[in-house]
């Protein structure tokens, strides 16, 4: 039995300091993220800073049996601005970038709206920090993944996964599905950033990131970017779960990209859990594919598959969602958050690879490459630019500003999963169904009294002579349902802890 | 092998799609017309000086 696929997004933004002098990006993203949190602080009138706790961070853990020696272990940046939000999620700054980590989610419609919510904290935080900036001074955060100079910052995904489930089996099956779901989680970029190769020769592509990739199988993110990540840091019991960081997606503006990007990838390792995965449908040249199938614009390329037969992007991914309809039928859709969010992914799945076979044009308000596309395509012809003309490119970067009115996403329409309500209210209140849910009331209820928090844990100040850590290392536990009306009859977090015996 | 049984099985999904076919060309059309109507307004949104803006992006790698 699959375990539920807890899952959730990370997102690191870039950042601009627009009407000042050089500025450097880390002290930028951390006036930033303060400028919020103070907002906040002025807002409830009480101090609603709680920092992260690094106790327990390990990202240099390699999911592979014979951990190999000469990968480079990613750094934890302890020094730097880092929070905790009653959302449950995490907001810092992460290698000259502000990053905001949402919370654990119970399912990809969850997930999308806390996504949502953590572009709508940057906007707030933008107009926070312009208030303290000198007149004609501005940051600007951009939702996307690359400065089109060859520096890229990434969007991961998280998905809580069942440890006996051997780490080359998911290899076996994801990686075809990391280089065909770019089909839909394409935030489309003009030019290519592989090193040598002429932007004319490449005026447009499906994915902001497929040009960073290098390797199959891998411990870095920073540099020879891997398809299939291994680190292996479950923030979770580790003899139960393990936690599948995925690495190789773009940023999206689009809802319906996002919900599906966490729709259909939880959905296959559920099936992978349930062994109802199949044969695996194993590319014969991962890397190349993947940057062929971002470049091939007419969805038609032939991949080499391992045996000698050939597929394409679209075929494969046929293939998946039909491997994915029967695994439904036999199991249920209770993993992936039950039939509700279940059916949608496996509808949407089916009605955007069926605009993919017939109408690609007609999912310009789906997809971020196709809106891109449209969009760009009917500017160049109307003003008869090439596609390397710098307005063109201006408007690759715009299409992901944040700033309300500015962003070219946002003046498109896209067909929206979420309602603006729901996100306003995400900035605030974690998700109700899993232990984010603990982490976010506790901080919004008793701050004063939480020293710090991370995903598997909270440690209280109590009064006592030793600090208290309450492990959550079950990320299904401390759901509004287990713990909300305790929370809500607690007067203190002592009187908390001794509610839950702890 | 996929393709042919994607095409066969039954889905309420692709009785749905009959419906929104009735009419083919007003989605598109309506699209069409959007897109004109947002090219018409979208210089004054643009940025005033690309070629500065796109030079002075520059990020440094994340992750």
């Amino acid at each position: 039995m699959a375990v539920s696929k807890i899952l959730g997004i990370e997102t690191e933004y870039g950042i601009v300091v627009r009407g000042g002098n050089d500025s450097n990006p880390i002290s930028a993203s951390s006036m930033l993220i303060n400028s919020y949190i103070n907002s906040l602080k002025a807002d409830s009138g009480e101090a609603a800073r709680v920092p992260w706790d690094f106790e327990d961070e390990t990202p240099g853990n390699d999911a592979r049996e014979e951990t190999l020696r000469l990968s480079v272990a990613p750094e934890v940046e302890t020094h730097l601005v880092n929070t905790v939000l009653t959302n449950g999620a995490r907001y810092y700054v992460d290698h000259a970038h502000p990053e905001y980590s949402a919370p654990e989610c119970a399912d990809a419609a969850e997930a999308t709206l806390h996504d949502r919510a953590g572009e709508q904290i940057l906007r707030e935080s933008m107009t926070a920090a312009s208030k303290l900036l000198p007149p004609g001074e501005e940051i600007v955060v951009y939702k996307n993944n690359s400065d089109g100079k060859g520096n890229s910052y990434g969007c991961h995904e998280n998905y809580l996964m069942s440890r006996s489930l051997p780490f080359d089996e998911i290899v076996a099956h994801l990686t075809a599905h990391m280089v065909t779901r770019q089909l839909f989680t394409g935030s489309g970029k003009v030019g290519s950033e592989v090193p040598g190769s002429r932007t004319d020769s490449t005026p447009f592509q499906i994915t902001q990131r497929a040009d960073f990739f290098e390797e199959e199988v891998g411990l870095e993110t920073t540099l020879k970017r891997p398809i299939i990540n291994t680190r292996d840091e479950p923030h979770a019991d580790s003899a139960k779960y393990r936690r599948l960081h995925v690495i190789a997606g773009d940023a999206n503006m689009s809802e319906v990209a996002t919900f599906l990007k966490l729709g259909s990838t939880a959905v296959l390792l559920a099936m992978l859990e349930d062994s109802l995965g199949g044969e695996p449908m194993q590319l014969d040249d991962p890397v190349p594919a993947m940057h062929a199938v971002s470049l091939d614009l007419g969805l038609g390329l032939p991949l080499r598959m391992r045996g000698g037969r050939t597929m394409t992007a679209l075929e494969i991914q046929w293939e998946f969602l039909h491997r994915a309809h029967a695994w439904a039928d036999s199991e249920g859709l209770d993993a992936v958050g039950g039939d509700e969010v279940g059916n949608r992914i496996l509808s949407l799945w089916e009605q955007v690879l069926t605009g993919l076979d017939s109408d690609v044009l007609g999912l310009a308000r789906q997809l971020d490459w196709v809106a891109k596309y449209r969009l760009f395509d009917g500017y160049r012809r109307r003003h008869d630019l090439e596609w390397t003309d710098a307005r063109i490119r201006a408007m690759d970067l715009q299409y992901h500003d944040l700033r309300a009115g500015s962003g070219l996403a946002e003046r498109l329409g896209l067909e929206r999963i979420t309602t603006d309500e729901a996100v306003i209210r995400a900035t605030r209140e974690p998700p109700p169904d899993t232990r984010a849910y603990f982490r976010g009331r506790c901080l919004e209820r008793f701050s004063d009294e939480v020293v710090a928090a991370n995903w598997d844990s909270i440690v209280f100040d109590v009064g006592g002579s030793n600090l208290r850590r309450v492990p959550m290392m079950e990320p299904t536990r401390g759901t509004r349902d287990h713990v909300g009306a305790l929370i809500d009859q607690a007067d203190s977090a002592s009187d908390l802890l001794d509610l839950i015996g702890q | 092998m996929a393709e042919r049984e994607q095409k066969k099985k039954p889905s309420p999904r692709r009785e749905e799609s009959v419906e929104e076919e009735v009419d083919p060309s007003a989605s598109g059309d309506k699209l069409k017309a959007e897109l004109d109507d947002l090219l018409d307004e979208i210089d004054d949104v643009l940025e005033t000086n690309a070629e500065d803006f796109v030079k002075s992006y520059i990020q440094k790698g994340g992750e």
